[in-house]
């Protein structure tokens, strides 16, 4: 595949071009507003909008990752939320680190909890985590790691459907139960937090904010490309007749427990990396990330915005977060009504989402004729 | 009439391209297939018919690896590889493929797709990445679709074809896949006599290439296919012989009619 | 025999009370002694004056409540704080004076030395108590004793006893302290009589007896005596083994017959809809709230509250799954994700109605009193009877499901819509009709699963939430469908979490369930007790 070529078929479609095309506005408007204009004009952007917005961008990723393997693999992963984690956990470590000797009880090597809990030594699977390069490529590997592991059990043994989402959902818990323990080393229930700097740059400064809003941007575009390009490919066809008629591409000769496992570790990994993305910008990460309800919340964002387009996950992913934050706000005991009833309206009414709009008001009214596959399109190819 | 082979000489079993001894399936209790064996030499051209029940659906399973037998081997090409030690990706990569009762092409993607999908190819993950068709293999997949007369369909979404041009796109698929045998599973269902037709004359043209393995119903149409045909009855070989050989014998035709 | 005794010296008492009363009186003023030693020998004394006034006398300073008035000398029971105490009078138990204040108490001191002479000296009374558990009880209290003074006491009582038990108990107390016998023979007998007894006060008395003195003799100086003992140990330690294995395997299968009651409407509607009701662990939470509901409006007949609870439960729960069978999942059949999905957003509406109804905090649901309390099967067992009534109740629950399912016509359809949907429509039997009737079955069903979980655990908005996920498993391993595998799953998991925790830990033990689940599915993939054939397709 030719690179122009790629990039032709990318921005061919106009989904794909809006998204693009809004997150590259975003990129630049917002640092410009926050930053150039001064905080009285109408138009400035606070702060903590900025890392507001860079939060939703990172749920953004992790929708993207869940449509990966959910609208092209058909796999619904009720677990998702347990990669997100691990990476924010693997990036929070390296955080922790960072913090030395400024902690409450200044202890140069060991964390505040550790020491709270009288442990001599660090535990070996810290070790490491004090270089910036370990700990982002551990932010890749742990996500990816367990969801090999995983997933190469359950797709060997042919584990599918809802049995697989159970499956999926159990795993996120028994993670979730586990973090709790304080004996884990993790920090037990309050999990990481009180992080200074990255890289030596102080977190709470504007210009880090700023910084981190327009990598989770960039992260978030490279995401889409990435998965874009892995779909276009042969493969991409493949996991399409994976999810299709899985049993008849096994009679083509395809291992699809192979194909599908590709899929969910590269989910796993965007996943993680969304995860540590998310965690300096909120500043904490707890073991209620692993939470099953969290899971099945990323499901939503997807089902939202509308599944096998990516950019609706992505949008679904900010859509549904900023309700969220709207109503927590302004009238918390509705939010699970609201965040209940999108569950039933979306996968009863709205099976495409809100991407699939013209779809639906084609179907109600009806007015154009279907345009139906006509032999005329063989001149084309021939 | 020839009777079931049970018995080989040596020569006959290192020309065979398929050798079921003995295979026996039960699901819970029901025995699908009962100590069947059946032989089929390299290039032929087999009908395989039998009342409801029989287990030809069974005997497909087993070779194409989708159900493991209790009982017995699964021998292919000259005896060299035992199926039943292998799934059913390693044995379609060992060039056995195999066209479904109802037809399952890939419906969302299009026919030519559908197509390279099958094309004979490496079918690993890295290679699919990267893959690209060659010339040669474009050429393939321009024939099939001249010859499955679908090729000024070829950028319509599968699930858009009628039944019998679903059949004969499954067909097609069988062909880019370059399958050694062939199992084809009532390809005439759901046909115009014209189609069933050419069908028929499509199968005649593979074989002698290629080995294959009919299961139809439609007695015409086996009738039209001149081949050697062996009667299923509850999991094992009644009478194998010509159409007429068949058609004749006392015991096809009691099991047929009798009951 | 005492007692009659008894009644003999009350009448006597009371013609002549003088040469009784002196010591009486002297043993009072004790009481107020500084030094303990003089108070011990004073409840001695009162122990032994066999009057009738000095149980309630004695209990009282047992309780820490008998004080003498600073100014009178009086001993009186008194209660309350600072400056407002209430005094009653020790033997009557009637109000003396209120808004007494402290500083004209003295309270009678008690320290550990003589709480056990006073529980002797208690014990020693109630011997002679009508009521047998008393006398039991007593029998039992006295092994503590000095043996010297006790001892007599013992084997009069066990002349007079006539109820067997108690003879028991009393034998057994006399053994326990004639272990201490400077006779070797009797400590021999009392060995004998010890034997096969599994107290824990037996086995720190054997124990004790088998260990050395300061210089470095045994203090049992018969080797004989030494081995026998041993011996007796090792049965009791084989017996703790075997016990705490029955116990856990109780505690294993109260765990399994909750989950087999969260997992059986689970498996009867996926088994036969093939859909999963996200929603189902709040239908656990509506019986367990259908409970609370009916203790709260019938306050009399909290006796009978489990057993009013159980069909309203089922109702509440059925019709709640009937609706949302009717509204929701009808319009998803044939795409089973979306339906896991929309369900989840119903047990999302489910909790936060009841959340605002009934508040975010967990409710006291009232266990009645047949339920509670514990079964003492031996010293080293005993079972509590609210989880003992679950397992009794579980198999019923499930006994009537299989006859319903095996005999009735609704059954016989149901099955059918199960093993071919098609088929089954196309013999008459209307399909959707019997989706809702069994969603609304397997919804009841959880709902009596709540109105046991809420005798098991706190009752609040988010009890669902944490049995969903245990009963997915039980489903998941035990094979859909198939009430004999839900059985096998739900028992097996409840077994095997109680057994795992005490070697890892609660948490653990969890996880290590799901990977040896994860590791079975690499087996069999659909589960335990899957249906074979070809109508299983995908």
């Amino acid at each position: 595949m030719q690179k122009d070529s790629f990039f032709n078929t990318l921005l061919a479609d106009s989904g794909a071009r809006w998204f693009l095309g809004c997150l590259l506005a975003l990129v630049t408007l917002v640092p410009l507003l926050n930053g150039l204009v001064s905080q009285d004009s109408v138009l400035h952007i606070p702060t903590y909008a900025v890392s507001l917005m860079g939060k939703y961008l990172c749920f953004a990723l992790l929708a993207l990752s869940l449509d990966l393997v959910w609208g092209y693999c058909g796999i619904l992963s009720l677990g998702h939320g347990a990669f997100f984690a691990l990476g924010g956990y693997a990036f929070g470590m390296h955080l922790m680190r960072e913090i030395g000797e400024r902690g409450v009880y200044g202890h140069p090597v060991l964390p505040d909890f550790m020491v709270f809990l009288n442990w001599e030594n660090l535990p070996w699977y810290w070790w490491g985590f004090d270089s910036f390069i370990f700990a982002i490529l551990m932010v890749l590997l742990i996500p990816g790691l367990l969801a090999l592991v995983f997933g190469w059990f359950a797709f060997r043994s042919r584990v599918t459907g809802v049995y697989l989402s159970i499956i999926t959902q159990a795993l996120t818990y028994a993670l979730m139960l586990a973090f709790f323990l304080n004996e884990l080393g993790f920090g037990g229930n309050n999990g990481l937090t009180d992080f200074k700097d990255v890289l030596g740059i102080e977190l709470q400064s504007d210009s880090t904010r700023r910084g981190l809003f327009i990598i989770s941007a960039l992260a978030l575009a490279g995401g889409f490309v990435l998965c874009r390009w892995l779909l276009k490919t042969h493969y991409g066809k493949i996991l399409l007749a994976v999810r299709d008629a899985e049993s008849r591409s096994r009679f083509l000769g395809y291992r699809t427990e192979n194909y599908k496992l590709f899929a969910f570790v590269v989910a796993a990994m965007l996943a993680g990396l969304a995860g540590a993305l998310y965690v300096p910008q909120v500043g904490i990460i707890n073991p209620g990330e692993f939470s099953p309800l969290n899971s099945i919340e990323i499901v939503i964002w997807v089902a939202v915005g509308g599944r096998g387009t990516l950019y609706g996950a992505a949008l679904g992913a900010i859509v549904v977060n900023f309700a969220k934050t709207w109503f927590t706000g302004a009238m918390p005991e509705l939010w699970l009504f609201v965040l209940g009833g999108m569950f039933v309206v979306v996968t009863v009414s709205l099976p495409k989402g809100i991407v699939g709009i013209q779809f639906y008001r084609d179907k109600l009214f009806q007015h154009k004729p279907k345009t139906l596959p006509t032999p005329s399109s063989s001149e084309a190819s021939s | 009439m020839n009777q079931p082979v049970l018995v080989h000489g040596e020569k006959i079993l290192n020309e065979s391209i398929l050798y079921l001894d003995g295979v026996t399936v039960s699901f819970d209790g029901f025995r699908a297939l009962n100590n069947l064996s059946i032989l089929l030499e390299h290039g032929e051209l087999r009908a395989i018919i039998g009342p409801n029940g029989a287990g030809k659906t069974t005997m497909m399973d087993i070779i194409t690896g989708k159900v493991c037998p209790d009982k017995g081997d699964v021998f292919y090409h000259n005896q060299t590889i035992n199926l039943a030690t292998l799934d059913e990706s390693e044995i379609a990569q060992l060039g056995i493929g195999r066209k479904f009762q109802k037809p399952t092409i890939f419906e969302q993607q299009s026919v030519s797709d559908n197509l390279y999908l099958a094309l004979k190819a490496n079918r690993g993950i890295w290679a699919a990445l990267s893959f690209k068709p060659s010339r040669p293999q474009q050429e393939i997949v321009e024939q099939v679709l001249e010859r499955i007369q679908l090729i000024y369909r070829q950028n319509d979404p599968a699930g858009s074809l009628s039944h019998g041009q679903k059949q004969w796109l499954e067909i097609g698929m069988l062909l880019v896949q370059d399958a050694q045998l062939l199992l084809v599973d009532e390809p005439a269902a759901g046909m115009t006599d014209a189609e069933t037709e050419q069908t028929a004359e499509l199968l005649q043209e593979i074989s002698g290439t290629k080995s294959l393995m009919v299961v139809e119903h439609d007695m015409e149409f086996v009738k039209a296919l001149d081949c050697k045909v062996s009667v299923l009855h509850e999991g094992s070989v009644l009478a194998e012989g010509t159409h007429s050989e068949v058609q004749s014998n006392a015991t096809v035709i009691e099991v047929y009619l009798g009951r | 025999m005492i007692r009659y005794l008894l009644v003999l010296k009350l009448v006597f008492l009371t013609i002549v009370p003088t040469a009784w009363s002196l010591d009486w009186e002297n043993a009072l003023k004790q009481l107020g002694d500084k030094k303990f030693a003089q108070v011990e020998s004073a409840v001695k004394a009162l122990g032994r004056s066999d009057d009738l006034r000095a149980k309630p006398l004695l209990e009282t300073m047992l309780e820490n409540k008998l004080y003498q008035m600073k100014h009178s000398k009086v001993l009186v029971h008194a209660e309350g704080k600072r400056n407002d105490f209430k005094t009653y009078d020790v033997f009557t138990g009637k109000e003396l004076a209120s808004g007494v204040k402290k500083r004209e108490l003295k309270r009678i001191r008690v320290n550990n030395r003589i709480r056990s002479t006073l529980k002797s000296a208690l014990a020693r009374i109630a011997l002679d108590d009508p009521n047998p558990e008393n006398r039991k009880e007593a029998a039992e209290n006295l092994r503590e004793g000095d043996p010297k003074e006790v001892t007599p006491l013992l084997k009069q009582a066990l002349l007079d006893e006539k109820s067997e038990d108690v003879r028991k108990s009393i034998r057994f107390g006399l053994a326990t302290l004639q272990l201490k016998h400077p006779d070797p023979e009797i400590r021999r007998e009392s060995l004998r009589l010890l034997s096969g007894s599994l107290e824990p006060e037996v086995k720190n008395l054997l124990i004790k007896a088998l260990e050395k003195n300061n210089d470095g003799t045994w203090i049992e100086s018969e080797t004989d005596i030494r081995e026998q003992i041993a011996k007796e140990l090792e049965n009791i330690e084989f017996w703790e083994v075997v016990y705490s294995g029955i116990k856990t395997l109780f505690f294993g299968l109260s765990l399994g017959s909750v989950l087999l009651l969260a997992a059986i409407g689970l498996s009867v509607t996926f088994g036969v809809m093939g859909v999963i009701n996200m929603a189902h662990g709040e239908m656990l939470m509506l019986g367990a709230y259908t409970t609370f509901v009916i203790q709260q409006l019938f306050p009399q007949f909290i006796e009978y509250s489990l057993l009013i609870s159980i069909p309203a439960a089922f109702l509440v729960a059925g019709i709640v799954g009937i609706l949302l069978e009717r509204t929701v999942i009808r319009l998803l059949y044939g795409r089973p994700l979306e339906t896991l999905l929309a369900t989840f957003g119903v047990s999302l509406v489910l909790q936060q109605t009841v959340r605002s109804i009934f508040g975010p905090l967990n409710q006291n649901v009232i266990t009645p009193s047949w339920m509670q309390g514990t079964l003492e099967i031996n010293p080293l067992l005993s079972l509590t009877y609210n989880r003992l009534t679950i397992i009794i109740f579980v198999p019923l629950v499930l006994v009537t499901l299989l006859v319903l399912l095996k005999k009735s016509h609704f059954g016989l359809e149901m099955r059918a819509v199960t093993q071919n949907r098609g088929m089954a429509g196309a013999m008459g039997i209307r399909s959707d009709r019997i989706d809702a009737l069994t969603f609304g079955l397997g919804s009841g069903i959880a709902g009596i699963g709540g109105v046991a979980l809420s005798q098991l655990t706190n009752v609040g908005p988010n009890l669902g939430q944490s049995y969903i996920i245990d009963s997915f498993m039980v489903v998941v391993f035990g094979g859909v469908g198939n009430l004999w595998g839900t059985f096998f799953g739900a028992m097996s998991l409840g077994l095997a979490n109680k057994l795992l925790e005490p070697f890892a830990g609660a948490v653990a033990a969890k996880i290590l369930v799901l990977v040896l689940i994860i590791l079975f599915l690499q087996k069999r993939p659909r589960g335990m007790f899957a249906l074979k054939g070809r109508f299983v397709e995908n």
